[in-house]
């Protein structure tokens, strides 16, 4: 047992930090491979629509990265792990790049970089304004996602901030589920995850709140 | 000064097939022998004298159809390659990927297939495939094929005019509207455990569009029969109109007198009409309808959507008069 532990201690703090990064970059790899091998002429994975499927793969990328971002909590919380919330912000801000690219590819390849069009489709596609919400509100947390913002903002007001991704989720997959054709069970997964995610924190909340007016008593 | 505008389909000297498809067509025709007589009669009919009963439903026994070419050609723009049109498909039935069809279409039996006509018609009931479809009529249409996601490809059907098949049925006035469904089996079709859409998949058609020489019945595609996934045994094909109108796999036809539901209508009819003939100026409410992407023509190639997606010759006067921004 002791021995579990110590493997379990030595492994959180050497080895799961460059772990999940290598994790996170791979879908970037794949991607760009297969990019890499379309453009010289050899078969890939892309498909006959490869625009289509590399927005496909980014956002639906960009999504569970950050379901996974927000299982970490009740990750430690059953698993009493704590080294796993070395990784949070890593995961979240990989969900952030991967946003990033998702907007990017549709920017270029559908809009050709037009800024009139893409003011015309946000204001006018109810799932691109979803979409382009929830990247929004992405960039602040981004922004504030390193050591020194942290100390500068204090570590309450960050939280604070940082719960914006309880806004953010239900955004994001709203943006999955208008983009597809009919009842699709892909973005329901979507939801349904998120929905335990959110749950799980809204039940703590009130579990709290109620601990805090026993103790009070 | 006289303009005489041209039928999209008409050829010109300028518009003969490029060789390497010809080149193609050659194998084609080499499989199945007798190449001779073919080039003779300017048919692609290889064995005309075979018995029709060689294989399934007139085709020969190596799946190959015999039919004759028509005028009814695409003059501005290349066959779509045989596997993006086999393995690009939209059939939920089989999954909303689109290479699920490809992968689970085979699951589907359509080898006894009948199809159940209803309604406003002299003679009704249950046909089979062979009954519906003339195997010693066939014809070759090569149609542009524009999916309301916004691409497009360029398929070579082979079947028979829509009209013919309806004709044979001797429709009442009453027949204002016909309407199709397409088969429905859950075990055969894993996309139909789950409520995509509300199944079996409908789709209808006034009865003068119906009419129109353009609507077609395909039983093949490429020179065989159809695969499962792009519908087989028989399946619609409206060119004018967006891709999800020329139904699959076909197992009721209904001579009604008013507009039929249509599936994807009832599921977001503020994005989907009953018409939905291509119309670049009005826009899907989630994209633009005004380009589309060539498939198999490179990932950055797009071309201008025409109205009626080329044909507008052949099909405006049907909605002459008519508002097609609010019946879109």
């Amino acid at each position: 047992m002791a021995e579990r532990s110590a493997f379990l201690r030595a492994f959180g703090k050497h080895w799961l930090r460059p772990l999940v990064l290598l994790a996170l970059v791979l879908p970037f790899v794949w991607i760009a491979a297969q990019w890499a091998l379309l453009l010289t002429g050899q078969s890939h994975g892309l498909g006959f629509e490869p625009v289509a499927a590399t927005h496909h793969f980014l956002g639906q990328t960009a999504i569970r990265i950050f379901l996974i971002s927000l299982a970490i909590t009740p990750f430690r919380d059953l698993t009493q792990w704590a080294p796993i919330m070395r990784v949070r912000r890593r995961v979240g801000l990989a969900a952030f790049w991967y946003a990033l690219l998702h907007l990017l590819a549709y920017f270029g390849a559908d809009l050709f970089f037009s800024l009139p069009k893409l003011w015309e489709d946000v204001l006018e596609r109810t799932y691109i304004t979803f979409g382009m919400a929830a990247f929004a509100l992405l960039i602040p947390l981004a922004v504030t996602s390193f050591d020194g913002m942290i100390k500068r903002l204090g570590p309450m007001r960050w939280r604070r901030l940082h719960q914006l991704v309880y806004i953010i989720g239900p955004l994001a997959v709203t943006h999955h589920f208008f983009a597809e054709k009919g009842l699709q069970p892909g973005p329901l997964v979507h939801m349904g995850i998120l929905a335990i995610l959110l749950g799980y924190r809204l039940w703590r909340f009130v579990d709290a709140r109620r601990q805090r007016a026993g103790a009070a008593v | 000064m006289l303009i005489r505008n041209k039928p999209a389909w008409e050829l010109t000297e300028a518009d003969v097939t490029p060789e390497h498809l010809y080149l193609n067509r050659r194998k084609i025709m080499a499989a199945v022998g007798a190449l001779g007589t073919a080039a003779f009669t300017g048919a692609c009919s290889a064995q005309d004298d075979a018995p029709a009963s060689a294989g399934r439903s007139g085709a020969n026994a190596d799946g190959s159809l015999n039919y004759a070419q028509t005028d009814y050609r695409v003059t501005d723009g290349e066959l779509t390659a045989e596997d993006a049109v086999t393995g690009y498909n939209n059939f939920y039935e089989f999954g909303t990927g689109k290479s699920d069809p490809a992968r689970y279409a085979d699951a589907m039996t359509t080898d006894p297939w009948s199809i159940e006509v209803t309604g406003h018609a002299g003679r009704t009931g249950t046909f089979s495939l062979e009954d519906v479809i003339d195997f010693g009529a066939l014809e070759e249409r090569i149609y542009r094929l524009r999916c309301v996601e916004a691409w497009s490809m360029v398929i070579p059907w082979i079947g028979v005019p829509l009209a013919s098949v309806l004709n044979a049925f001797e429709p009442t006035s009453q027949a204002r509207y016909v309407a199709f469904e397409t088969y429905l089996n859950r075990e055969e079709m894993r996309g139909t455990r789950f409520p995509v859409l509300d199944w079996p998949y409908r789709e209808g058609l006034r009865i003068d569009e119906a009419m129109n020489p353009l609507a077609f019945l395909a039983v093949g595609l490429y020179g065989n029969r159809l695969p499962n996934q792009n519908g087989a045994p028989v399946r619609l094909v409206v060119p004018w109109k967006y891709g999800f109108k020329s139904i699959k796999s076909i197992s009721r036809i209904s001579f009604v007198e008013n507009e039929p539901p249509t599936s994807w209508k009832q599921s977001a009819p503020r994005e989907y009409g009953f018409y939905s003939n291509v119309n670049p100026n009005h826009d899907h409410p989630r994209w633009s309808q005004a380009s589309e992407r060539v498939i198999g023509a490179g990932p950055f190639i797009r071309r201008d959507t025409e109205m009626f997606n080329g044909y507008g010759d052949a099909v405006a006067d049907l909605y002459a008069g008519m508002d097609l921004s609010e019946n879109y």
